[in-house]
């Protein structure tokens, strides 16, 4: 009991860090799974739904301001897809990458600019963020809520890939670009549905985690992105629910690290964790092997 | 080829325009340079010491050389918070030849730019830098704050005697000067007086989950938690320590002295303390006038008001920016001269008492002699005055 009692909470919290990681992982390792990119600035638009949240709930009431949020912030991906990423369809990954790098200190920059650098405090949004105790361990109820959610919006994901129109255009594509071109799959539209999922989760993400951890700044996005792009490359990138694994994995172990005392080794883990990965077995957990055709 | 012609004799033309209104206008300047903090992780701290030097700079806008008026030129080159970007913004303020810098708003930056502004010989007025680091070695840094041992062991004294503290949990950010040297010195301090670390531990920079560490202070049974860090963290902190339900104080140093930290408390049942320089409600002549033409100065300025976290309270650091502002006049009034090297040897030899944060002369190192801390608590969305605490 006593162990438990100790444990319970650094566990508590380690879910909940590992499905927010999840719902941005998701973002990047879709991306991956279609376009062969790896989308830097998901992690930006993360940080900017965060912002547009605190902005908009000085005008809306706050349930009207997250709807508002998703919306703007699935208008911000397939704004940067359209114009960063389409005009470089043709051009080498290498190019399509130093763009994504591009737009991600744009929209760092620009916030840095709005905000002049400093932190915002974030909303309390009524009922998700009442301190609740389970079971000897108190936390935000939000905190218990992530999990379930990501959960369930990973499943409706899942369904949607596997069983709906779009879902299928999304597997061809991942297995081979020209192809499906050739098939007649309309690859612009299947490229902007999963830049706007992926803004979707991204923007449920920050609502999640700025909840919790209330301050936003220009670079609010760059750890938790880079944290749920070593999930994404853990679970093998391209795999939804190796994503979502990768990070409820990386977020237990960064927290119970963190309560054995290891404080300043928990970010070292999660990065040699990565190193030891591409290693041992480059393509993930739930990777698929790559077979070259000739 | 015509196209290209003219448009290089107009650009010949503006900038020999430019040329010509800026030495017609100047009638005699003095440029002072500020080294501050205006984005990053300590941008809203930089921007209210900037307040202060701006404000000082309002009401004193000369000074006298050799009986000639000269207009004082504020430099600000924004350091960003960052340790590389320091570097930068400090060679600008060399570049633009500044006969005398103000700043900064913490140590790692100051620390960073010291050897540049050694090598240029201009010499530095640290304002609330406050790591030993900032100064040793260096003949041309300054400053008028007090250091991280002092301040680390007054907030020891503070949880010994105020709090009656015997465990402490400590928490500092990997890698930065300025709460290391803090934690440090509280640390041994707090051992000296008989009470016991229960464990010292470090979060890395950009980290948002404290709960952990949070959690790993309540398992150690800690009576006090003492976490000097960014502004940034500190509502972090804050916030998660309130979740987690702690019911002991937190501690840190002269940072936390912000409007971040008392919106962060604000309808939070968590006891917040800090050390700082000055008190907004000491009721000593110079003090109190400062304090009210500030506070006007604020209320008609909107910028400023912005800056300052959108309201008029005084924090500490913009007294001593405005201190470090005028001291920084009258000393170039005393040498009589804006060369670098006569300002260094007459501020070694400075000593006046007409400031705001208390009379200023320095020691063999370049640090102010200072003595007392005060301590201020953050209650409902503002700071009070606790308590006047010494070192013992």
């Amino acid at each position: 009991m006593d162990f438990f009692a100790k444990w319970f909470p650094y566990f508590l919290s380690g879910v909940s860090v590992g499905g927010q990681y999840a719902l941005i992982a998701i973002g990047y390792t879709m991306v991956y799974g279609i376009l062969r990119l790896i989308n830097f600035a998901h992690g930006d638009i993360f940080m900017a739904a965060g912002i547009m949240m605190i902005y908009l709930t000085g005008v809306f009431p706050v349930w009207l301001s997250i709807v508002f949020v998703i919306l703007l912030t699935v208008l911000l991906g397939f704004a940067v897809e359209r114009v960063a990423y389409k005009p470089l369809r043709q051009a080498p990954r290498m190019s399509v990458m130093i763009s994504a790098i591009g737009v991600s200190y744009l929209i760092q920059n620009t916030v840095a600019y709005l905000t002049g650098g400093l932190t915002k405090q974030y909303v309390e949004i009524g009922w998700i963020s009442d301190v609740v105790t389970v079971m000897g361990a108190s936390t935000k109820r939000v905190t218990l809520i992530t999990p379930i959610l990501t959960l369930v919006l990973v499943v409706l994901l899942v369904f949607l890939i596997n069983h709906t129109k779009i879902g299928m255009g999304m597997r061809a594509v991942s297995k081979d670009f020209e192809t499906s071109l050739l098939m007649g799959i309309k690859i612009n539209r299947i490229i902007s549905a999963t830049f706007i999922i992926g803004s979707f989760l991204a923007a449920v993400g920050s609502v999640l985690y700025f909840t919790n951890y209330t301050g936003v700044t220009y670079t609010s996005g760059a750890m938790p992105g880079l944290k749920a792009f070593v999930a994404a490359v853990f679970g093998g990138i391209g795999s939804v629910p190796g994503a979502v694994v990768g990070a409820f994995i990386i977020g237990i172990c960064e927290t119970l690290l963190k309560g054995m005392g290891l404080t300043a080794f928990s970010d070292a883990f999660t990065f040699a964790l990565l190193i030891v990965i591409l290693v041992v077995k480059p393509t993930g957990l739930f990777g698929e092997k790559l077979t070259e055709k000739v | 080829m015509k196209k290209f012609y003219l448009i290089s004799v107009i650009l010949i033309a503006l900038l020999v325009l430019c040329g010509c209104s800026k030495s017609s206008a100047g009638s005699y300047t003095v440029k002072i340079g500020v080294f501050e903090p205006q984005s990053g992780d300590n941008g809203a701290g930089g921007k209210q010491e900037v307040i202060g030097i701006q404000y000082a700079n309002s009401i004193r806008p000369t000074v006298k050389i050799a009986g000639k008026e000269y207009k004082v030129v504020l430099d600000i080159q924004d350091n960003q918070s960052s340790t590389d970007k320091a570097v930068s913004a400090a060679q600008q303020l060399v570049a633009d030849k500044c006969s005398i810098v103000l700043g900064s708003y913490g140590s790692g930056v100051s620390i960073a730019a010291g050897s540049y502004f050694k090598d240029a010989k201009i010499p530095a007025i640290g304002v609330s830098c406050t790591n030993a680091a900032v100064t040793a070695g260096n003949d041309y840094y300054f400053r008028v704050c007090f250091l991280d041992p002092f301040q680390g062991s007054v907030m020891a004294n503070f949880a010994r005697e105020e709090c009656k503290a015997e465990k402490a949990y400590v928490l500092s950010m990997l890698g930065d000067d300025y709460t290391v040297g803090l934690a440090k010195n509280f640390v041994s301090s707090f051992k000296a007086l008989g009470g016991t670390v229960v464990a010292d531990e470090t979060f890395v920079e950009g980290t948002s989950d404290f709960s952990s560490y949070l959690q790993n202070a309540k398992d150690f049974g800690a009576d006090v938690i003492f976490a000097p860090s960014a502004t940034t963290y500190a509502a972090l902190i804050i916030e998660q320590a309130s979740t987690k339900g702690l019911s002991i104080p937190i501690l840190a140093g002269d940072t936390w002295e912000s409007s971040v930290i008392s919106d962060a408390q604000n309808g939070k049942n968590i006891k917040v303390y800090c050390s700082t320089f000055f008190d907004e409600n000491d009721k000593s002549g110079i003090a109190s006038q400062f304090v009210n033409g500030f506070k006007s100065y604020l209320n008609s300025n909107a910028t400023a008001k912005t800056n300052n976290g959108g309201n008029d309270i005084v924090a500490a650091v913009s007294a001593l920016g405005f201190d470090a502002y005028n001291l920084a006049c009258d000393v170039i009034e005393k040498a009589g001269s804006t060369d670098g090297k006569v300002l260094r040897d007459a501020l070694a030899a400075y000593s006046g008492d007409s400031f705001v944060t208390g009379a200023i002369s320095f020691d063999a190192n370049g640090d102010a002699k200072k003595n007392t801390a005060y301590i201020k608590q953050a209650v409902n969305g503002a700071f009070s005055f606790v308590k006047v605490q010494s070192a013992r």
